[in-house]
């Protein structure tokens, strides 16, 4: 990590960023994985969010699936606790309320590995800026 | 390789369900059989849309139609239609009210401007933790605006330009904030960011601090810039142990890549970044005892003037904003005034963060443009009242807010109107109750916190609060007289207008709004000696519904006190002159006929 000297580095590691450079160095290729975010506020590991993740990074890993997981901000969603948000390659993100366990391992097998969508959606009802 | 090509989405959220839309989702099911498509379309159940005014909702994907208004004999017409023929069931088509178009895409339809997020823009987007992924959504590109293009004075114009007003409570104008702070020469000046989030249900500073650290940051750098401080500090609870975490490490982040630190993007601005500790004192959200605090005086306010602006930490000019406030600074750098003051009413510009908490079914933090309405707020994004019970009223403001009732519902929010109804805006929580609250005992709640949180300074809000807490527990155990109403009232006037700071100056208001709006509650509290939501339990008694006793005796052989009487298969009766209240006998009864009422 070197030092950002001016706005225009800055507009380079923001532009890298964007266009996925960065992690095409590293060898990934960010479109064509699955991604996942665990929501992990203090609301959100105060539900289990933390034992949701690892379970899901490791369960992707062990059944071959590539994939990244991050984790996230609060969504919002407290009633739903842990939410977590699912971006299959070429598809829109879908949101997932009260995934624990049982339910990431659902999640996992229909709609990662079958596209089949479960029980558990949360809809997106807000805009975001750019 | 998804075995399905098609989804229907059925909303399954309170509103929706309790409108047949397990049902539909049935018959959908059912029709997709009989056309031998349940191997390429799924029928799924989701939760809430927020729109549950026009429910029950029904969303197809991948084509984004969105049915409003459905109903179970729609199915057929949907799965032979739109499934089959692939063409949209208009009828069923959104409205929209401004323009009477069927929309037939939801991307763009208006309700889903009902929220909009600015301040929570990066909040579960990106990965706290890693600068890269702020920088991505353009982090710190304002910061390098503002240091390579603007000249201080130019970015507080823009400020003020922009409307944007203190979101931590009292609404004070950010721009002219910074431009006193400005104006005041010294050696030394400091920025500091109120993060001591106090409030009973509101956390969405937290979130912020949790999901985009990098936002405050930014912000607090701009600011520094604008009014001259090379040093920035954070106030913040010792209790928010993951934001404080998070924090750390943004900031080792952006002194590593020099957004931090000296000669910041090639500058000649030096501006850094350290945290201070609360310990959890509410009034220490209180700007002057929260500069007293971080110089490690006790947390106590101080007169003002002088303002921190003059006069704050170390004694030097000291500017200090609320975490959400500086949240939106980087956005309005960006997209400008016009922008950001385009969004709200005419006086409360931009959006606001809610904290919604109590009986309502989409419990959550959300964020709506000034000017939604509280129904809006409660009915669709919150997704109405838990077990379809009747709305009474919404607490927004905290202890220092006052109650807000049916009657206000379709009140557009902004700072000046929640005032004017006996509220005010507060750091944004709001708590919804339902039929089963007992006004006495929530005013009774909110006081007890505010005795308890009072630092004892002044003396209108040490002892009148403990005296007007008194007369409140003395109403709610039933040895209250019509008088002490009278009293309630002078005494939280007076301790409105007598106390030292903002903690003092509102503490009464739970009490005088709940009045203004629930009297006949205290009524009868005080005069029939009844409490009508049955939550004040010295004014219950316990009762046996005659209908429902089968004169087991078990209530009788569990009251400690004797006072069950009756014949073996006989109704029973209890004793209300003798009863303790303990509540053995209902707690024993199988049959339900041990009441409270």
């Amino acid at each position: 990590m070197s030092k950002i000297k001016s706005l225009a580095d800055l507009k380079k590691i923001r532009d890298e960023k964007v266009s996925g450079l960065q992690s095409r160095e590293r060898g990934e290729d960010a479109e064509n994985l699955v991604q996942v975010k665990v929501a992990m506020a203090t609301c959100g590991i105060a539900s289990g969010a933390k034992e949701t993740m690892e379970f899901i990074a490791e369960a992707l890993e062990k059944r071959g699936v590539d994939a990244v997981v991050t984790q996230v901000g609060c969504m919002g969603y407290c009633y739903a606790e842990p939410t977590i948000e699912v971006k299959l390659p070429g598809s829109e993100s879908v949101v997932f309320g009260g995934v624990n366990i049982e339910k990431a391992d659902e999640i996992i097998e229909k709609y990662i590995k079958g596209g089949e969508l479960v029980d558990g959606i949360i809809p997106v009802n807000y805009e975001t800026i750019d | 390789m998804s075995k399905y090509s098609m989804h229907l989405l059925v909303c399954g959220g309170t509103g929706c369900k309790s409108q047949e839309s397990d049902i539909i989702a049935e018959k959908l099911k059912n029709e997709l059989l009989k056309q031998g498509l349940e191997e390429t379309v799924q029928v799924i159940m989701t939760g809430c849309f927020g729109f549950c005014e026009k429910g029950p909702i029904l969303k197809v994907m991948p084509d984004n139609t969105f049915y409003t208004q459905v109903k179970p004999e729609d199915a057929e017409e949907i799965v032979e239609e739109h499934v089959i023929k692939g063409r949209r069931v208009e009828r069923l088509l959104y409205t929209d009210p401004e323009t009477e178009a069927h929309v037939e895409d939801s991307k763009h339809m208006g309700f889903y401007k009902k929220q909009l997020r600015i301040a929570l823009r990066n909040c579960g987007v990106i990965d706290p933790e890693i600068i890269d992924e702020y920088i991505a959504r353009d982090g710190y590109s304002a910061l390098g605006e503002v240091l390579a293009n603007q000249t201080p004075e130019e970015t507080i114009e823009l400020m003020k330009a922009s409307g944007l007003r203190g979101r931590g409570g009292a609404g004070f104008p950010a721009g002219l904030k910074w431009d006193f702070a400005r104006k005041n020469e010294a050696d030394q000046k400091y920025v500091v960011c109120n993060a001591d989030e106090g409030d009973p249900g509101a956390f969405m500073d937290r979130s912020i601090l949790e999901g985009d650290p990098h936002s405050v940051l930014e912000a607090m750098a701009i600011v520094g810039r604008c009014i001259g401080a090379d040093m920035g500090y954070i106030y913040i609870r010792a209790e928010y142990p993951l934001a404080i975490a998070r924090l750390k490490t943004a900031i080792g982040q952006a002194r590593k890549y020099g957004l931090l630190g000296k000669d910041i993007l090639g500058s000649d601005f030096n501006f850094d970044v350290d945290l201070k500790y609360g310990a959890g004192a509410f009034v220490c959200g209180e700007e002057t005892a929260l500069i007293h605090s971080m110089e490690g005086e006790r947390g106590e306010p101080s007169l003002k003037p002088p303002f921190p602006a003059e006069s704050g930490y170390m004694g030097k000019p000291t500017n200090v904003n609320n975490v959400e406030t500086l949240a939106n600074v980087p956005v309005i750098i960006l997209k400008g005034a016009e922008w950001f003051s385009s969004i709200g009413t005419d006086t409360s510009k931009g959006t606001k963060v809610f904290a919604l908490a109590g009986k309502i079914n989409n419990v959550g933090l959300i964020e709506v443009p000034m000017g939604t309405t509280l129904r809006e707020v409660i009915f669709e994004i919150g997704g109405g009242i838990k077990d379809g019970k009747k709305f009474k009223a919404v607490q927004t403001g905290g202890p220092s807010g006052g109650c807000l009732t049916e009657k206000h519902l379709d009140m557009p929010i902004s700072y000046e109107n929640l005032v004017a109804n006996g509220s005010m805006m507060g750091s944004g929580g709001m708590i919804v109750l339902d039929e089963d609250d007992c006004m006495v005992s929530i005013a009774k709640f909110y006081l007890e916190f505010t005795v308890e949180e009072s630092c004892g300074k002044c003396a209108p809000c040490r002892i009148g609060n403990k005296r007007l807490l008194e007369l409140l527990e003395r109403i709610c155990e039933g040895k209250g007289e019509e008088s002490d109403l009278v009293r309630l009232r002078n005494l939280g006037e007076v301790i409105k207008d007598t106390s030292l700071c903002g903690l003092g100056q509102s503490s009464p208001n739970p009490v005088l709004s709940t009045m203004d709006n629930f009297y006949d509650e205290y009524l009868a509290h005080v005069v029939d000696k009844k409490c009508p939501s049955g939550v004040c339990t010295d004014l219950l008694e316990y009762f046996i519904v005659e209908e429902n006793c089968i004169g087991c005796t078990a209530c009788a052989r569990a009251c400690p006190v004797g006072c069950i009487s009756g014949e073996r298969k006989e109704p029973h009766l209890i004793n209300p002159d003798t009863c303790i209240k303990c509540g053995a006998c209902m707690e024993k009864c199988k049959f339900d006929a041990v009441i409270l009422k």
